[in-house]
């Protein structure tokens, strides 16, 4: 019976997809100029509301957008968590603030870190503005922006 | 799911001979890392020769899926359904599958608590709603869960003290605050007036049906209180003919995974006004033994078999116009609501049953 190896009741089998991303026309230009440094969004014709990254199209309209707009690096905390818990396959080490941030002259919020300050401190209104990674680091990236710190005095 | 499917054949009488149809729902199959699992399920069901059909609605699939039951029943199509779903949690991994690096954006997606703990956090601040209004919920739900042996998680000393204690995982949502990874499954025979009229136990006679989704991610979306659940609750009220939910209402099951969306859903469900929903909670309106029981089976924060959770509220509030939920009855229940909802507020699914024929 000692010899009986134990039955095997579960294997685990990695599985690893790659594809290729096709951006289409709106984000292939929020991306050609985010490697510039530069954000740019597009305004819906229906609704007013400027989205970026900019999707070609506005969800709430069910219509296709085209005016590019040009926004600053710098906003406003819409919400935020402070995640506990590491998020799988993320080398980013918990405690950190995930952040819904609403750039000044957008509509609707983007997702990113905020960093540079005690979690405790990071509250809704809060200003933040962009710290950017090095020029030279720069690629076709939203994380060309390395996280979101607070403004002075805010 | 071969347990529930009998169990639920043989509570209305049926073997597989008498129904027409298996409908068939699960969440994503990245959850699992199994595709399309309805091709063979049928077969390990007992089910071969049948039509088969799988809804595909997120979280809320399995209050979707048995809508889609109904509806097949109501058009004629089918006089007796049997529809099923399930998840196998402890073989997977759904927060891995929530968290997936996205191409050029920052991967800071982590899982469905973070996501929807920024709209707690701004519910909380636009109603200046008190920290532990999250924990009673929780503490409410798990006492409901040792009423009901179904349920998953069972924690006899569970405090307020315990959940306050318990760590956070995403701000403001902490451990207790939030539904277990379950495995499970949950099936309900679906039949016609005539059919239904003969069944060995009461039925639950289903008013009303609704779903509804959105898209995810827009500019001026309300997260707090979404406009697609507004519009699901406003068609089955109109179907099911409720227009004091609060009154006419005698229990409902609320698919709430994290504690702080009771409050928000009694709100957006139209049981109390927007901003009232934490003073239910709090005065304990929803407990079992309150004027609005809400998940008395001890709710998704007790179990969380996620492709079964939004069946297991539209089978609870039949079970309890039934007579037949056991220990977590509601005394008198006539009229309950079952509630499921999906993905980034993006589905929602509701029906209203009631113990007498309409």
């Amino acid at each position: 019976m000692s010899d009986t190896p134990a039955p095997v009741t579960g294997i685990e089998v990695p599985i690893n997809l790659q594809y290729e991303f096709t951006a289409g026309k709106a984000l292939t230009r929020f991306l050609t100029r985010i490697r510039e440094g530069r954000i740019v969004g597009q305004r819906c014709p229906g609704c007013n509301n400027v989205y970026v990254p900019p999707r070609g199209m506005c969800a709430a309209c069910g219509i296709p957008t085209e005016e590019e707009v040009e926004v600053v690096d710098e906003g406003i905390v819409e919400s935020f968590t402070v995640v506990h818990i590491p998020i799988p396959g993320n080398p980013i080490k918990p405690p950190f603030v995930a952040a819904n941030i609403l750039l000044d002259g957008t509509d609707m919020a983007c997702l990113h870190r905020v960093s540079e300050v005690d979690n405790a401190r990071v509250h809704v209104g809060m200003r933040v503005k962009a710290r950017w990674k090095p020029r030279e680091e720069w690629d076709y990236t939203f994380e060309n922006i390395a996280w979101f710190r607070p403004v002075e005095g805010s | 799911m071969r347990q529930a499917a009998e169990r639920a054949l043989e509570d209305a009488g049926c073997t597989w001979k008498d129904i027409d149809a298996l409908i068939l729902g699960k969440a994503p199959d990245m959850f699992e890392g199994v595709v399309m699992p309805e091709l063979y399920l049928s077969d390990a069901l007992g089910a071969n020769g049948k039509p088969v059909l799988r809804v595909h609605t997120a979280g809320s699939v399995g209050g979707s899926t048995a809508v889609v039951a109904a509806n097949y029943v109501q058009s004629g199509a089918f006089r007796r359904v049997l529809t099923v779903s399930f998840e196998k949690q402890s073989e997977s991994n759904a927060t891995w599958a929530l968290s997936p690096r996205m191409p050029f954006v920052p991967h800071v997606n982590a899982g469905a608590g973070g996501f929807f703990a920024p709209y707690m956090r701004l519910y909380m601040e636009r109603y200046g709603v008190p920290e532990h209004i999250g924990c009673l919920v929780a503490v409410k739900d798990r006492q409901n869960a040792l009423k009901n042996p179904y349920a998953h998680l069972q924690i006899p000393d569970i405090s307020l003290e315990m959940v306050m204690q318990s760590p956070m995982l995403w701000e403001p949502i902490r451990f207790l605050e939030s539904c277990p990874s379950s495995d499970g499954a949950c099936a309900l025979v679906l039949a016609d007036e005539e059919h239904a009229s003969r069944s060995p136990n009461p039925p639950a006679w289903i008013l009303g049906t609704s779903t509804r989704a959105d898209g995810s991610m827009y500019a001026g979306k309300d997260n707090i209180h979404p406009a697609s659940l507004i519009a699901c609750a406003k068609d089955v009220y109109a179907k099911a003919g409720i227009t004091d939910p609060r009154r006419q209402i005698d229990v409902a099951e609320l698919y709430v995974p994290f504690s702080w969306y009771e409050p928000m859903y009694l709100e957006t469900l139209g049981f109390c006004g927007e901003g009232e929903g934490w003073k239910l909670v709090e005065s304990g309106a929803t407990a079992l033994g309150g004027d609005l029981p809400i998940n008395a089976s001890g709710g998704v924060l007790s179990s969380n078999p996620i492709g079964a959770s939004g069946m297991l509220r539209f089978g609870e509030a039949a079970l309890q116009v039934r007579g037949m939920a056991g220990q977590h009855q509601v005394e008198g229940a006539r009229l309950a609501l079952g509630h499921a909802f999906g993905g980034a507020h993006s589905y929602y699914a509701m029906w209203a049953v009631s113990a007498d024929k309409p």
